[in-house]
């Protein structure tokens, strides 16, 4: 399956990746540099924020909803961080907006 | 451009430094100098997720070798053994030497080793490098039913969880008077000493070790100072780290408690830079000199530095600190500084904690426990010149840290 980054500037990267990985690592090990992973994908740091507008993504939990709260860029209701975003097999073609900054 | 930039320190604050150098432009040479082998990693998850494995180790580095070839990053596995500021070259325990132009100190911490008989028989183990880990891991697999942790604070807790999780029986020593007590008030080490006695470990406080036994050259238990035995076949020692200044203090620079470093991050030779955990830096914010362990602080010190070594910009480092720390469900996250904080005011509800510390009346540190949105209200701020509550207004029925933030912050922006 294969998903597509979005930078700011409207260039676009298709990416495979295999199934079970999160938004973040596959962005961080393909040198996606729109984002940052602090953290290291243990929703502490809100710092791999994506803007995602696909039905079939699951809803927000508690914790992702609260920590972006404290994005850099601002949260809009596409808003997700990308180390709680597993790539299961239906999420094929899925396009993923860098935000500007993440710092 | 023919500069050369050396980084000696290839962990979070020396990678960290070369990503922000080429993301801002930086067209020079950059020489990476690490001593362990492989490829870049980060450490929190050597305590938690990667024991487990439930993080592989192509996810555990921060970027795949393919990175490093094309933003032209030499790396080089090398212990540096000296600086001849002179000539300006760093001697490598190989052999030979590279040059430079500026250097970048990014050394981290080593783990403060335990001073006792019977610390270096088979199976007693520290945890701070990928090493340890993977050494820690097969030890795991091969039969460890029962390990003793010495010492209290992040980084032996987190393993407490993770070997309850595996089924050990597990017990916890420290000399000190309660958990991770360098890094938290007493009502979180409270909270976090219910949560592991209630998850079966044994948690012993106040007592230090007097030796580790055992038999044929393998661990068989800790005797601790007043004379406990406590049976093991696994032992692990997490009693803090020391910063790694040898090098720093070899070649003259000014050393205490980490290389001195002021609040640009510059060292007394003006080539030469310190990051990270290694550095003792001015810090306006807690109006002191601090050293801090943390990837935010090794991240957002490179960031700086990045901005002045690539742009010649020229800025105060003045970062919020935060850190965190997971162990089992749950979740620490401490906001600011809480070095000589006088009172405390606590948000309490089913399933977490949060505490705010105040110095002198001031607010400086949020400590949260599963209540991430009380830890990003705090970031955001300790970080502006908003208004902050003092404690009486934190400790009024209905305080809400996010909601009082949001208000704070907008009327910020109006005035």
């Amino acid at each position: 399956m294969r998903i597509i980054f979005v930078s700011p500037d409207g260039s676009e990267r298709s990416i495979s990746v295999r199934e079970g990985m999160s938004i973040m690592a596959v962005a961080t090990s393909n040198g996606i540099d729109g984002i940052v992973g602090e953290c290291g994908g243990n929703a502490m740091c809100a710092t791999c924020h994506v803007y995602i507008s696909d039905e079939r993504l699951k809803s927000l939990s508690e914790e992702e909803d609260e920590l972006l709260e404290g994005t850099a860029e601002g949260r809009t209701s596409e808003s997700r961080l990308g180390c709680q975003v597993k790539l299961t097999g239906d999420l094929d073609g899925l396009r993923v907006r860098l935000p500007a900054r993440q710092v | 451009m023919n500069e050369r930039i050396v980084i000696v320190g290839a962990g979070q604050a020396g990678f960290q430094l070369v990503l922000s150098l080429r993301l801002a432009g930086y067209g020079g040479a950059i020489v990476l100098v690490g001593d362990e082998p492989g490829l870049p990693y980060q450490r929190p998850p050597l305590s938690k997720a990667y024991l487990l494995d439930k993080l592989p180790l192509s996810e555990l580095i921060f970027r795949p070798e393919d990175f490093f070839v094309e933003n032209r990053i030499q790396r080089i596995a090398a212990t540096a053994t000296a600086i001849d500021r002179k000539s300006r070259r760093v001697l490598l325990d190989r052999g030979d030497a590279v040059e430079y132009d500026r250097l970048v100190l990014a050394m981290g911490a080593c783990r403060r080793e335990l001073r006792v008989e019977g610390a270096d028989l088979e199976r007693v183990h520290g945890l701070a490098t990928l090493g340890d880990a993977d050494r820690l891991k097969s030890a795991l697999r091969n039969g460890c039913r029962q390990t003793v942790i010495i010492g209290a604070g992040f980084v032996g807790l987190e393993f407490a969880s993770v070997a309850r999780h595996l089924g050990l029986d597990v017990t916890v020593v420290d000399a000190a008077s309660r958990a991770m007590v360098r890094a938290v008030s007493p009502a979180v080490s409270a909270y976090f000493e219910a949560y592991h006695s209630q998850q079966g470990t044994r948690l012993l406080f106040g007592e230090g070790v007097g030796r580790i036994t055992g038999l044929g050259g393998t661990v068989t238990g800790v005797e601790t100072s007043s004379g406990q035995l406590l049976p093991a076949d696994c032992v692990v020692t997490g009693i803090g780290v020391i910063p790694n200044d040898v090098l720093a203090r070899d070649c003259g620079l000014e050393v205490d408690n980490g290389i001195i470093v002021d609040g640009q991050l510059t060292t007394s030779d003006p080539n030469i830079f310190a990051i990270g955990d290694c550095c003792n830096f001015l810090f306006d914010l807690a109006g002191t000199r601090c050293r801090l362990e943390s990837v935010q602080n090794a991240t957002d010190q490179a960031r700086l530095l990045a901005a002045r070594l690539a742009k010649g910009e020229h800025a105060q480092y003045s970062a919020v600190p935060w850190f965190w720390s997971d162990q089992g469900n749950l979740k620490l996250q401490i906001a600011g500084l809480a070095a000589g904080c006088d009172e405390f005011v606590e948000l309490r509800e089913a399933n977490g904690l949060s505490v705010l510390c105040f110095r002198k009346g001031v607010l400086t540190s949020v400590e949260s426990i599963n209540r991430p949105a009380d830890h990003m209200a705090a970031r955001r701020l300790l970080a502006s010149a908003s208004r902050r509550p003092t404690p009486t207004e934190a400790a009024r029925d209905g305080f809400v840290l996010k909601r009082f933030t949001a208000d704070a912050t907008a009327q910020n922006m109006t005035e």
